[in-house]
Protein backbone atom coordinates (compact mmCIF):
# COMPACT_ATOMS: atom_id res chain seq x y z
CA UNK A 1 0.00 0.00 0.00
CA UNK A 2 1.39 3.36 -1.00
CA UNK A 3 0.49 6.95 -0.47
CA UNK A 4 1.67 10.20 -2.01
CA UNK A 5 2.84 12.98 0.28
CA UNK A 6 3.43 16.60 -0.65
CA UNK A 7 6.19 18.81 0.70
CA UNK A 8 4.64 22.23 0.44
CA UNK A 9 7.93 23.92 1.40
CA UNK A 10 9.50 22.90 -1.92
CA UNK A 11 6.46 22.89 -4.21
CA UNK A 12 6.92 25.60 -6.84
CA UNK A 13 3.34 25.40 -8.16
CA UNK A 14 4.44 24.38 -11.66
CA UNK A 15 1.51 22.00 -12.05
CA UNK A 16 3.62 19.45 -13.90
CA UNK A 17 1.98 16.86 -11.62
CA UNK A 18 -1.38 17.73 -13.14
CA UNK A 19 0.00 17.62 -16.65
CA UNK A 20 1.66 14.24 -16.23
CA UNK A 21 -1.43 12.91 -14.50
CA UNK A 22 -3.46 13.91 -17.56
CA UNK A 23 -0.94 12.24 -19.86
CA UNK A 24 -0.90 9.08 -17.76
CA UNK A 25 -4.69 8.82 -17.87
CA UNK A 26 -5.03 9.74 -21.54
CA UNK A 27 -5.62 7.27 -24.34
CA UNK A 28 -2.39 8.08 -26.19
CA UNK A 29 -0.15 8.54 -23.12
CA UNK A 30 1.71 11.18 -25.14
CA UNK A 31 1.84 14.72 -23.95
CA UNK A 32 0.83 16.67 -27.06
CA UNK A 33 -1.77 14.15 -28.21
CA UNK A 34 -3.17 13.85 -24.69
CA UNK A 35 -4.07 17.50 -24.66
CA UNK A 36 -5.93 17.26 -27.95
CA UNK A 37 -7.98 14.23 -26.95
CA UNK A 38 -11.71 14.77 -26.74
CA UNK A 39 -12.55 14.58 -23.93
CA UNK A 40 -9.21 15.43 -22.39
CA UNK A 41 -8.38 13.22 -19.41
CA UNK A 42 -8.90 14.87 -16.05
CA UNK A 43 -6.00 15.40 -13.68
CA UNK A 44 -6.60 13.42 -10.51
CA UNK A 45 -4.06 15.41 -8.53
CA UNK A 46 -5.55 18.60 -7.13
CA UNK A 47 -3.16 21.54 -6.93
CA UNK A 48 -4.04 24.05 -4.25
CA UNK A 49 -2.39 27.42 -4.57
CA UNK A 50 -2.51 30.75 -2.80
CA UNK A 51 0.22 33.32 -3.15
CA UNK A 52 3.58 31.64 -2.74
CA UNK A 53 2.13 28.55 -1.09
CA UNK A 54 1.16 25.55 -3.17
CA UNK A 55 0.94 21.78 -2.96
CA UNK A 56 -0.68 18.87 -4.75
CA UNK A 57 -3.25 16.70 -3.06
CA UNK A 58 -4.21 13.21 -4.17
CA UNK A 59 -6.52 10.54 -2.77
CA UNK A 60 -5.11 9.43 0.60
CA UNK A 61 -6.11 5.80 -0.08
CA UNK A 62 -7.49 5.63 3.46
CA UNK A 63 -7.46 2.40 5.43
CA UNK A 64 -11.15 2.86 6.18
CA UNK A 65 -12.30 4.92 3.20
CA UNK A 66 -15.52 6.81 3.78
CA UNK A 67 -16.06 7.03 0.02
CA UNK A 68 -16.25 3.24 -0.16
CA UNK A 69 -18.72 3.10 2.72
CA UNK A 70 -20.88 5.77 1.09
CA UNK A 71 -20.80 4.36 -2.43
CA UNK A 72 -24.23 2.96 -3.16
CA UNK A 73 -23.44 1.34 -6.50
CA UNK A 74 -20.44 -0.67 -5.33
CA UNK A 75 -18.14 1.21 -7.73
CA UNK A 76 -15.76 2.50 -5.08
CA UNK A 77 -13.73 -0.35 -3.68
CA UNK A 78 -10.40 -1.37 -2.21
CA UNK A 79 -8.02 -3.41 -4.32
CA UNK A 80 -4.59 -4.34 -2.98
CA UNK A 81 -4.74 -1.41 -0.58
CA UNK A 82 -5.69 1.07 -3.28
CA UNK A 83 -9.03 2.85 -3.28
CA UNK A 84 -10.34 2.60 -6.82
CA UNK A 85 -13.52 3.56 -8.68
CA UNK A 86 -14.94 1.02 -11.12
CA UNK A 87 -16.07 3.30 -13.94
CA UNK A 88 -18.53 0.69 -15.25
CA UNK A 89 -20.36 0.63 -11.95
CA UNK A 90 -20.25 4.34 -11.07
CA UNK A 91 -23.50 6.21 -11.77
CA UNK A 92 -22.34 9.66 -10.67
CA UNK A 93 -24.46 9.96 -7.51
CA UNK A 94 -21.61 11.93 -5.87
CA UNK A 95 -21.99 10.25 -2.49
CA UNK A 96 -18.19 9.86 -2.48
CA UNK A 97 -17.71 13.59 -3.04
CA UNK A 98 -20.03 14.20 -0.10
CA UNK A 99 -17.97 11.88 2.09
CA UNK A 100 -14.31 12.34 1.19
CA UNK A 101 -12.80 14.56 3.91
CA UNK A 102 -9.92 15.50 1.59
CA UNK A 103 -12.04 16.65 -1.31
CA UNK A 104 -9.87 14.36 -3.41
CA UNK A 105 -12.58 13.02 -5.72
CA UNK A 106 -13.66 14.98 -8.77
CA UNK A 107 -16.67 14.84 -11.02
CA UNK A 108 -15.91 13.65 -14.52
CA UNK A 109 -18.82 15.52 -16.02
CA UNK A 110 -18.26 14.14 -19.51
CA UNK A 111 -18.62 10.51 -18.47
CA UNK A 112 -20.76 11.36 -15.45
CA UNK A 113 -18.60 9.30 -13.11
CA UNK A 114 -16.23 9.99 -10.25
CA UNK A 115 -12.58 10.55 -11.05
CA UNK A 116 -9.80 9.92 -8.58
CA UNK A 117 -6.16 9.00 -8.12
CA UNK A 118 -5.49 5.31 -8.86
CA UNK A 119 -1.78 5.57 -7.98
CA UNK A 120 -1.15 5.04 -11.69
CA UNK A 121 -2.34 1.45 -11.81
CA UNK A 122 0.25 -0.77 -13.38
CA UNK A 123 3.30 1.39 -12.82
CA UNK A 124 5.67 1.38 -9.87
CA UNK A 125 5.85 5.11 -9.46
CA UNK A 126 2.90 7.50 -9.83
CA UNK A 127 3.44 9.89 -12.74
CA UNK A 128 2.99 13.01 -10.59
CA UNK A 129 5.77 11.90 -8.25
CA UNK A 130 8.07 10.72 -11.04
CA UNK A 131 7.77 14.04 -12.86
CA UNK A 132 7.88 16.49 -9.98
CA UNK A 133 10.96 18.62 -10.80
CA UNK A 134 11.63 19.68 -7.22
CA UNK A 135 10.86 16.46 -5.38
CA UNK A 136 7.90 18.10 -3.72
CA UNK A 137 5.99 14.86 -4.08
CA UNK A 138 7.11 11.61 -2.52
CA UNK A 139 5.64 8.16 -2.78
CA UNK A 140 5.87 6.05 0.32
CA UNK A 141 5.06 2.38 0.40
CA UNK A 142 4.18 0.81 3.75
CA UNK B 1 -18.03 -22.93 15.83
CA UNK B 2 -19.75 -19.57 15.65
CA UNK B 3 -22.78 -19.41 13.40
CA UNK B 4 -23.42 -15.94 12.01
CA UNK B 5 -26.86 -15.05 10.73
CA UNK B 6 -27.98 -11.84 9.05
CA UNK B 7 -31.57 -10.91 8.29
CA UNK B 8 -31.58 -8.52 5.35
CA UNK B 9 -29.41 -8.19 2.28
CA UNK B 10 -28.48 -4.58 1.67
CA UNK B 11 -25.79 -2.09 2.76
CA UNK B 12 -25.72 -2.97 6.48
CA UNK B 13 -25.73 -6.70 5.77
CA UNK B 14 -22.83 -6.44 3.36
CA UNK B 15 -20.92 -4.14 5.72
CA UNK B 16 -21.28 -6.85 8.35
CA UNK B 17 -20.21 -9.69 6.04
CA UNK B 18 -17.09 -7.79 4.98
CA UNK B 19 -16.18 -6.95 8.58
CA UNK B 20 -16.78 -10.50 9.80
CA UNK B 21 -14.62 -11.89 7.02
CA UNK B 22 -11.79 -9.54 7.98
CA UNK B 23 -11.71 -11.26 11.37
CA UNK B 24 -13.05 -14.72 10.69
CA UNK B 25 -12.64 -16.49 7.37
CA UNK B 26 -14.02 -19.84 8.46
CA UNK B 27 -17.29 -19.81 10.31
CA UNK B 28 -20.46 -19.86 8.23
CA UNK B 29 -22.60 -16.80 7.52
CA UNK B 30 -26.25 -17.12 6.53
CA UNK B 31 -28.11 -14.25 4.90
CA UNK B 32 -31.90 -14.42 5.02
CA UNK B 33 -33.71 -12.20 2.54
CA UNK B 34 -37.31 -12.15 1.42
CA UNK B 35 -36.20 -10.67 -1.88
CA UNK B 36 -34.91 -13.25 -4.38
CA UNK B 37 -32.02 -11.16 -5.70
CA UNK B 38 -28.29 -11.28 -5.37
CA UNK B 39 -27.28 -8.23 -3.31
CA UNK B 40 -28.35 -5.15 -5.25
CA UNK B 41 -28.51 -1.43 -4.59
CA UNK B 42 -31.97 -0.13 -3.87
CA UNK B 43 -31.10 3.50 -4.66
CA UNK B 44 -30.29 2.38 -8.20
CA UNK B 45 -33.91 1.56 -8.98
CA UNK B 46 -34.54 5.13 -10.12
CA UNK B 47 -31.55 4.89 -12.48
CA UNK B 48 -32.93 1.59 -13.80
CA UNK B 49 -36.43 2.95 -14.33
CA UNK B 50 -34.99 6.02 -16.05
CA UNK B 51 -33.11 3.76 -18.44
CA UNK B 52 -29.73 5.14 -17.31
CA UNK B 53 -28.42 1.71 -16.33
CA UNK B 54 -29.13 -1.86 -17.35
CA UNK B 55 -30.17 -4.67 -14.98
CA UNK B 56 -26.65 -6.11 -14.78
CA UNK B 57 -25.49 -2.84 -13.16
CA UNK B 58 -27.96 -3.19 -10.30
CA UNK B 59 -25.71 -5.47 -8.28
CA UNK B 60 -23.84 -3.97 -5.34
CA UNK B 61 -21.23 -6.69 -5.26
CA UNK B 62 -19.91 -9.18 -7.84
CA UNK B 63 -21.95 -12.27 -8.59
CA UNK B 64 -19.43 -14.49 -6.78
CA UNK B 65 -19.65 -12.42 -3.57
CA UNK B 66 -21.54 -15.03 -1.52
CA UNK B 67 -19.35 -17.84 -2.74
CA UNK B 68 -16.12 -15.96 -2.06
CA UNK B 69 -17.27 -14.99 1.41
CA UNK B 70 -18.72 -18.38 2.31
CA UNK B 71 -22.23 -16.97 2.67
CA UNK B 72 -25.32 -19.12 2.40
CA UNK B 73 -28.17 -17.12 0.90
CA UNK B 74 -31.68 -18.12 1.94
CA UNK B 75 -34.57 -16.53 0.08
CA UNK B 76 -37.22 -16.80 2.77
CA UNK B 77 -39.09 -14.52 5.13
CA UNK B 78 -37.92 -14.27 8.73
CA UNK B 79 -41.05 -14.26 10.89
CA UNK B 80 -39.67 -13.99 14.39
CA UNK B 81 -36.71 -14.79 16.59
CA UNK B 82 -36.62 -17.47 19.24
CA UNK B 83 -34.11 -15.73 21.50
CA UNK B 84 -34.12 -18.58 24.08
CA UNK B 85 -33.04 -21.19 21.57
CA UNK B 86 -31.14 -18.76 19.35
CA UNK B 87 -32.99 -19.41 16.13
CA UNK B 88 -34.59 -17.28 13.43
CA UNK B 89 -38.00 -18.71 12.61
CA UNK B 90 -38.74 -18.61 8.89
CA UNK B 91 -41.98 -19.05 6.99
CA UNK B 92 -40.51 -22.44 6.17
CA UNK B 93 -37.98 -23.79 8.68
CA UNK B 94 -35.52 -22.06 10.95
CA UNK B 95 -31.90 -20.89 11.07
CA UNK B 96 -29.88 -21.29 14.26
CA UNK B 97 -27.36 -18.62 15.18
CA UNK B 98 -24.75 -17.66 17.72
CA UNK B 99 -24.50 -14.07 16.53
CA UNK B 100 -27.41 -12.44 14.76
CA UNK B 101 -27.67 -9.16 12.85
CA UNK B 102 -31.05 -7.63 12.13
CA UNK B 103 -30.69 -5.35 9.11
CA UNK B 104 -34.20 -5.53 7.75
CA UNK B 105 -34.35 -1.93 6.54
CA UNK B 106 -37.63 -0.15 6.08
CA UNK B 107 -40.94 -0.40 4.28
CA UNK B 108 -42.73 2.47 2.60
CA UNK B 109 -45.50 3.99 4.64
CA UNK B 110 -48.78 4.22 2.73
CA UNK B 111 -51.54 6.11 4.53
CA UNK B 112 -55.00 4.60 4.18
CA UNK B 113 -56.43 6.35 1.12
CA UNK B 114 -59.70 5.68 -0.64
CA UNK B 115 -59.01 3.81 -3.86
CA UNK B 116 -55.45 2.79 -2.96
CA UNK B 117 -56.14 -0.85 -3.94
CA UNK B 118 -56.61 0.06 -7.60
CA UNK B 119 -54.40 -1.17 -10.35
CA UNK B 120 -51.66 1.38 -11.01
CA UNK B 121 -50.84 2.33 -7.41
CA UNK B 122 -47.28 1.61 -6.32
CA UNK B 123 -44.54 2.31 -3.84
CA UNK B 124 -40.96 2.75 -5.01
CA UNK B 125 -38.19 1.25 -2.92
CA UNK B 126 -37.42 -2.23 -4.26
CA UNK B 127 -36.30 -3.76 -7.54
CA UNK B 128 -39.72 -5.42 -7.83
CA UNK B 129 -41.37 -2.02 -7.41
CA UNK B 130 -39.29 -0.67 -10.29
CA UNK B 131 -40.17 -3.69 -12.44
CA UNK B 132 -43.88 -3.35 -11.75
CA UNK B 133 -43.86 0.36 -12.53
CA UNK B 134 -41.83 -0.21 -15.68
CA UNK B 135 -44.19 -2.93 -16.92
CA UNK B 136 -47.12 -0.51 -16.66
CA UNK B 137 -45.51 2.41 -18.40
CA UNK B 138 -46.53 1.41 -21.92
CA UNK B 139 -50.02 2.74 -21.25
CA UNK B 140 -49.20 5.54 -18.85
CA UNK B 141 -49.17 9.16 -19.94
CA UNK B 142 -49.57 10.92 -16.64
CA UNK B 143 -48.40 10.05 -13.15
CA UNK B 144 -48.92 11.49 -9.71
CA UNK B 145 -46.15 11.04 -7.17
CA UNK B 146 -47.28 11.52 -3.58
CA UNK B 147 -44.37 12.90 -1.56
CA UNK B 148 -41.67 15.39 -2.50
CA UNK B 149 -38.82 13.85 -0.55
CA UNK B 150 -35.80 12.01 -1.92
CA UNK B 151 -37.67 8.93 -3.14
CA UNK B 152 -40.51 10.94 -4.66
CA UNK B 153 -38.14 13.23 -6.50
CA UNK B 154 -35.99 10.39 -7.87
CA UNK B 155 -39.11 8.47 -8.94
CA UNK B 156 -40.43 11.60 -10.67
CA UNK B 157 -37.15 12.20 -12.42
CA UNK B 158 -37.12 8.62 -13.71
CA UNK B 159 -40.73 8.81 -14.92
CA UNK B 160 -39.99 12.10 -16.63
CA UNK B 161 -37.00 10.51 -18.38
CA UNK B 162 -39.41 7.88 -19.70
CA UNK B 163 -41.62 10.55 -21.21
CA UNK B 164 -44.32 10.56 -18.55
CA UNK B 165 -46.04 13.76 -17.47
CA UNK B 166 -45.40 13.92 -13.71
CA UNK B 167 -47.06 15.84 -10.90
CA UNK B 168 -45.62 15.75 -7.39
CA UNK B 169 -48.02 16.33 -4.50
CA UNK B 170 -46.27 17.25 -1.26
CA UNK B 171 -47.98 17.84 2.07
CA UNK B 172 -45.35 20.27 3.40
CA UNK B 173 -44.88 23.77 2.03
CA UNK B 174 -41.69 22.82 0.20
CA UNK B 175 -40.09 19.83 -1.48
CA UNK B 176 -37.11 18.11 0.12
CA UNK B 177 -37.96 20.04 3.28
CA UNK B 178 -36.22 17.57 5.59
CA UNK B 179 -32.83 18.00 3.92
CA UNK B 180 -32.95 21.54 2.52
CA UNK B 181 -33.70 24.99 3.83
CA UNK B 182 -36.28 27.22 2.15
CA UNK B 183 -33.83 28.77 -0.32
CA UNK B 184 -32.52 25.40 -1.50
CA UNK B 185 -36.04 23.99 -1.78
CA UNK B 186 -37.06 26.94 -3.93
CA UNK B 187 -34.08 26.49 -6.27
CA UNK B 188 -34.85 22.78 -6.53
CA UNK B 189 -38.50 23.44 -7.21
CA UNK B 190 -37.86 26.00 -9.94
CA UNK B 191 -35.28 23.76 -11.55
CA UNK B 192 -37.63 20.79 -11.70
CA UNK B 193 -40.58 22.89 -12.81
CA UNK B 194 -38.54 24.45 -15.62
CA UNK B 195 -37.80 20.94 -16.83
CA UNK B 196 -41.46 20.07 -16.90
CA UNK B 197 -42.25 18.42 -13.56
CA UNK B 198 -45.35 19.87 -11.93
CA UNK B 199 -45.14 20.44 -8.19
CA UNK B 200 -48.03 21.03 -5.83
CA UNK B 201 -47.16 21.76 -2.18
CA UNK B 202 -49.26 22.18 0.94
CA UNK B 203 -51.72 19.64 -0.38
CA UNK B 204 -52.41 15.92 -0.28
CA UNK B 205 -54.24 13.18 -2.14
CA UNK B 206 -57.51 12.22 -0.44
CA UNK B 207 -58.91 9.84 -3.03
CA UNK B 208 -57.71 7.74 -5.93
CA UNK B 209 -60.20 7.56 -8.78
CA UNK B 210 -60.93 4.87 -11.37
CA UNK B 211 -62.80 1.60 -11.78
CA UNK B 212 -60.19 -1.12 -11.52
CA UNK B 213 -57.42 0.99 -12.94
CA UNK B 214 -56.33 4.39 -11.71
CA UNK B 215 -57.80 7.25 -13.70
CA UNK B 216 -56.95 10.16 -11.44
CA UNK B 217 -56.63 11.55 -7.93
CA UNK B 218 -58.56 14.08 -5.89
CA UNK B 219 -56.64 16.50 -3.68
CA UNK B 220 -57.59 17.86 -0.29
CA UNK B 221 -58.67 21.16 -1.83
CA UNK B 222 -60.94 19.34 -4.27
CA UNK B 223 -58.73 19.66 -7.32
CA UNK B 224 -58.79 16.64 -9.60
CA UNK B 225 -55.73 15.44 -11.53
CA UNK B 226 -56.04 12.84 -14.28
CA UNK B 227 -53.36 10.15 -14.21
CA UNK B 228 -52.84 6.44 -14.89
CA UNK B 229 -50.17 5.86 -12.28
CA UNK B 230 -49.78 6.78 -8.63
CA UNK B 231 -46.62 6.34 -6.59
CA UNK B 232 -46.68 6.67 -2.82
CA UNK B 233 -43.35 8.07 -1.65
CA UNK B 234 -44.23 9.58 1.68
CA UNK B 235 -41.66 7.92 3.85
CA UNK B 236 -40.26 4.68 5.13
CA UNK B 237 -40.83 2.91 8.44
CA UNK B 238 -38.36 0.52 10.02
CA UNK B 239 -39.16 -3.17 9.65
CA UNK B 240 -39.30 -4.19 13.30
CA UNK B 241 -41.98 -6.90 12.98
CA UNK B 242 -39.40 -9.64 13.26
CA UNK B 243 -38.62 -8.65 16.88
CA UNK B 244 -42.22 -8.09 17.92
CA UNK B 245 -43.04 -10.17 21.03
CA UNK B 246 -39.34 -10.83 21.61
CA UNK B 247 -37.20 -9.29 24.38
CA UNK B 248 -35.38 -7.14 21.79
CA UNK B 249 -36.14 -3.59 22.84
CA UNK B 250 -37.66 -1.27 20.28
CA UNK B 251 -38.62 2.33 20.11
CA UNK B 252 -39.51 3.50 16.61
CA UNK B 253 -36.65 1.32 15.45
CA UNK B 254 -34.51 -1.24 17.22
CA UNK B 255 -32.59 0.20 20.16
CA UNK B 256 -28.84 -0.44 19.99
CA UNK B 257 -25.80 0.42 22.08
CA UNK B 258 -22.51 1.87 20.85
CA UNK B 259 -21.45 -1.58 19.61
CA UNK B 260 -24.70 -1.90 17.63
CA UNK B 261 -25.86 -4.63 20.00
CA UNK B 262 -29.53 -4.75 20.97
CA UNK B 263 -30.94 -5.28 24.45
CA UNK B 264 -30.44 -9.03 23.88
CA UNK B 265 -26.84 -10.18 24.03
CA UNK B 266 -25.61 -11.62 20.75
CA UNK B 267 -28.27 -9.89 18.68
CA UNK B 268 -27.20 -6.80 16.78
CA UNK B 269 -29.07 -4.33 14.56
CA UNK B 270 -27.84 -1.91 11.90
CA UNK B 271 -29.04 0.26 9.06
CA UNK B 272 -32.46 1.79 8.49
CA UNK B 273 -34.03 -0.43 11.18
CA UNK B 274 -31.68 0.65 13.98
CA UNK B 275 -31.74 3.69 16.24
CA UNK B 276 -28.05 4.44 16.41
CA UNK B 277 -26.21 7.47 17.73
CA UNK B 278 -26.66 10.79 15.94
CA UNK B 279 -23.51 12.73 16.75
CA UNK B 280 -25.01 16.15 15.97
CA UNK B 281 -28.32 15.78 17.76
CA UNK B 282 -26.55 13.80 20.49
CA UNK B 283 -29.22 11.14 20.78
CA UNK B 284 -30.02 7.77 19.32
CA UNK B 285 -32.46 7.94 16.43
CA UNK B 286 -33.35 6.56 13.04
CA UNK B 287 -31.01 7.85 10.34
CA UNK B 288 -31.92 5.85 7.25
CA UNK B 289 -29.10 6.68 4.85
CA UNK B 290 -26.79 4.43 2.89
CA UNK B 291 -23.36 5.45 4.24
CA UNK B 292 -24.42 4.99 7.85
CA UNK B 293 -26.14 1.68 7.11
CA UNK B 294 -22.89 0.31 5.73
CA UNK B 295 -20.89 1.78 8.62
CA UNK B 296 -23.21 0.41 11.28
CA UNK B 297 -23.24 -3.00 9.60
CA UNK B 298 -19.47 -2.96 9.61
CA UNK B 299 -19.32 -2.04 13.32
CA UNK B 300 -21.84 -4.78 14.12
CA UNK B 301 -19.83 -7.27 12.06
CA UNK B 302 -16.64 -6.40 13.93
CA UNK B 303 -18.29 -6.91 17.31
CA UNK B 304 -19.99 -10.10 16.17
CA UNK B 305 -16.64 -11.56 15.20
CA UNK B 306 -14.71 -10.64 18.31
CA UNK B 307 -13.20 -7.29 17.39
CA UNK B 308 -14.34 -4.64 19.84
CA UNK B 309 -15.32 -1.58 17.85
CA UNK B 310 -17.41 1.41 18.82
CA UNK B 311 -19.78 3.30 16.53
CA UNK B 312 -18.83 6.92 17.02
CA UNK B 313 -22.08 8.13 15.56
CA UNK B 314 -23.16 9.67 12.32
CA UNK B 315 -25.26 12.52 11.01
CA UNK B 316 -27.68 12.94 8.18
CA UNK B 317 -26.11 13.46 4.76
CA UNK B 318 -27.59 13.28 1.30
CA UNK B 319 -26.37 13.68 -2.23
CA UNK B 320 -29.13 13.92 -4.77
CA UNK B 321 -29.01 15.06 -8.34
CA UNK B 322 -32.12 16.86 -9.53
CA UNK B 323 -32.05 16.32 -13.29
CA UNK B 324 -28.40 17.35 -13.75
CA UNK B 325 -28.39 19.80 -10.84
CA UNK B 326 -26.10 18.21 -8.24
CA UNK B 327 -26.93 18.86 -4.59
CA UNK B 328 -25.39 17.80 -1.31
CA UNK B 329 -26.62 18.57 2.17
CA UNK B 330 -25.63 17.38 5.59
CA UNK B 331 -26.05 18.02 9.26
CA UNK B 332 -28.28 20.70 10.66
CA UNK B 333 -29.61 22.93 7.90
CA UNK B 334 -32.93 24.23 9.13
CA UNK B 335 -32.02 25.95 12.33
CA UNK B 336 -32.75 28.86 14.64
CA UNK B 337 -30.80 32.02 15.48
CA UNK B 338 -28.45 30.32 17.93
CA UNK B 339 -26.41 29.36 14.92
CA UNK B 340 -24.15 31.38 12.68
CA UNK B 341 -24.97 31.13 9.00
CA UNK B 342 -22.62 31.81 6.11
CA UNK B 343 -24.18 31.66 2.68
CA UNK B 344 -23.99 32.87 -0.87
CA UNK B 345 -26.26 32.46 -3.84
CA UNK B 346 -25.80 33.03 -7.54
CA UNK B 347 -28.58 31.76 -9.77
CA UNK B 348 -28.87 28.04 -9.21
CA UNK B 349 -25.63 27.95 -7.25
CA UNK B 350 -26.16 28.10 -3.52
CA UNK B 351 -23.83 27.36 -0.66
CA UNK B 352 -24.68 27.56 3.00
CA UNK B 353 -22.55 26.63 5.97
CA UNK B 354 -24.02 26.47 9.47
CA UNK B 355 -21.71 27.05 12.44
CA UNK B 356 -22.14 26.74 16.17
CA UNK B 357 -19.49 28.01 18.57
CA UNK B 358 -16.90 27.91 15.80
CA UNK B 359 -17.72 24.39 14.61
CA UNK B 360 -19.42 23.43 11.36
CA UNK B 361 -22.69 21.63 12.09
CA UNK B 362 -24.38 21.66 8.71
CA UNK B 363 -24.08 22.63 5.05
CA UNK B 364 -26.02 22.82 1.81
CA UNK B 365 -24.46 22.84 -1.64
CA UNK B 366 -26.62 23.33 -4.73
CA UNK B 367 -25.00 23.34 -8.14
CA UNK B 368 -21.50 23.69 -6.67
CA UNK B 369 -20.77 20.48 -4.78
CA UNK B 370 -17.07 20.07 -5.53
CA UNK B 371 -15.01 19.17 -2.45
CA UNK B 372 -18.12 19.29 -0.25
CA UNK B 373 -16.68 16.37 1.71
CA UNK B 374 -14.06 18.63 3.28
CA UNK B 375 -16.92 20.22 5.20
CA UNK B 376 -18.51 16.92 6.25
CA UNK B 377 -15.05 15.90 7.46
CA UNK B 378 -14.81 19.04 9.57
CA UNK B 379 -18.12 18.11 11.22
CA UNK B 380 -17.18 14.47 11.71
CA UNK B 381 -13.81 15.27 13.25
CA UNK B 382 -15.14 18.20 15.28
CA UNK B 383 -12.61 20.74 14.08
CA UNK B 384 -12.83 24.35 15.21
CA UNK B 385 -12.95 26.45 12.03
CA UNK B 386 -12.95 29.89 13.68
CA UNK B 387 -9.50 30.64 12.25
CA UNK B 388 -10.57 30.19 8.62
CA UNK B 389 -14.33 30.56 8.54
CA UNK B 390 -14.12 33.81 6.57
CA UNK B 391 -12.88 31.90 3.51
CA UNK B 392 -14.98 28.79 3.99
CA UNK B 393 -17.48 29.78 1.28
CA UNK B 394 -14.82 30.58 -1.31
CA UNK B 395 -14.66 28.58 -4.52
CA UNK B 396 -11.06 27.68 -3.89
CA UNK B 397 -11.55 26.80 -0.23
CA UNK B 398 -9.45 23.78 0.54
CA UNK B 399 -6.63 22.50 2.65
CA UNK B 400 -4.67 25.59 1.69
CA UNK B 401 -7.12 27.58 3.82
CA UNK B 402 -6.32 25.50 6.91
CA UNK B 403 -3.74 26.61 9.47
CA UNK B 404 -0.46 24.90 8.57
CA UNK B 405 -0.39 22.57 11.58
CA UNK B 406 -3.91 21.34 10.98
CA UNK B 407 -3.21 20.80 7.29
CA UNK B 408 -0.05 18.84 8.02
CA UNK B 409 -1.78 16.75 10.64
CA UNK B 410 -4.67 15.85 8.34
CA UNK B 411 -2.65 15.19 5.22
CA UNK B 412 0.15 13.23 6.80
CA UNK B 413 -2.02 10.47 8.28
Amino acid sequence: MGRIYAKEEVCIGCRLCEIHCIVQHSKSKRIIKAFKEEPRALPRAIVEEEGALSFALQCRHCDEPLCVEACMSGAMHIEDGKVLCDSDRCVGCWMCIMSCPFGAIKRDEYHKISSKCDLCAGSDMPACVANCPNEALVYEVD
Amino acid sequence: MTKYCIIGNSAAAIGAVEAIRDNDQDNPITIISKEPYHVYSRPLISYLLAGKITEDKMYYRDMDFYEKNNVEFINKTALTIDTENKAVILDDGKVEYDKLLISTGGTPFVPPTEGMEKNGVFTFTTWDDAKKVSEQLYNVKKAVVIGGGMIGIKASEALKARGIDVTIVELADAILSTVFDQTASEIARKHLENLGIKIITGNSVTKILGKNKVSGVVLKDGEKINCNLVIFAIGVRPNIEVVKDTPVKTNRGIVVDERMETSVSGIFAAGDVAEAYDSLNKENRLLPIWPLAYRQGKIAGCNMSGEKKVYDGGFVMNSIELIDLPTISFGLTNIDDKFEILSRINGEEYKKIVLKDGFVVGAIFIGCIDRAGILSGLIRDKIDVSAFKDVILDDNFGYISFPKDLRKERLSG
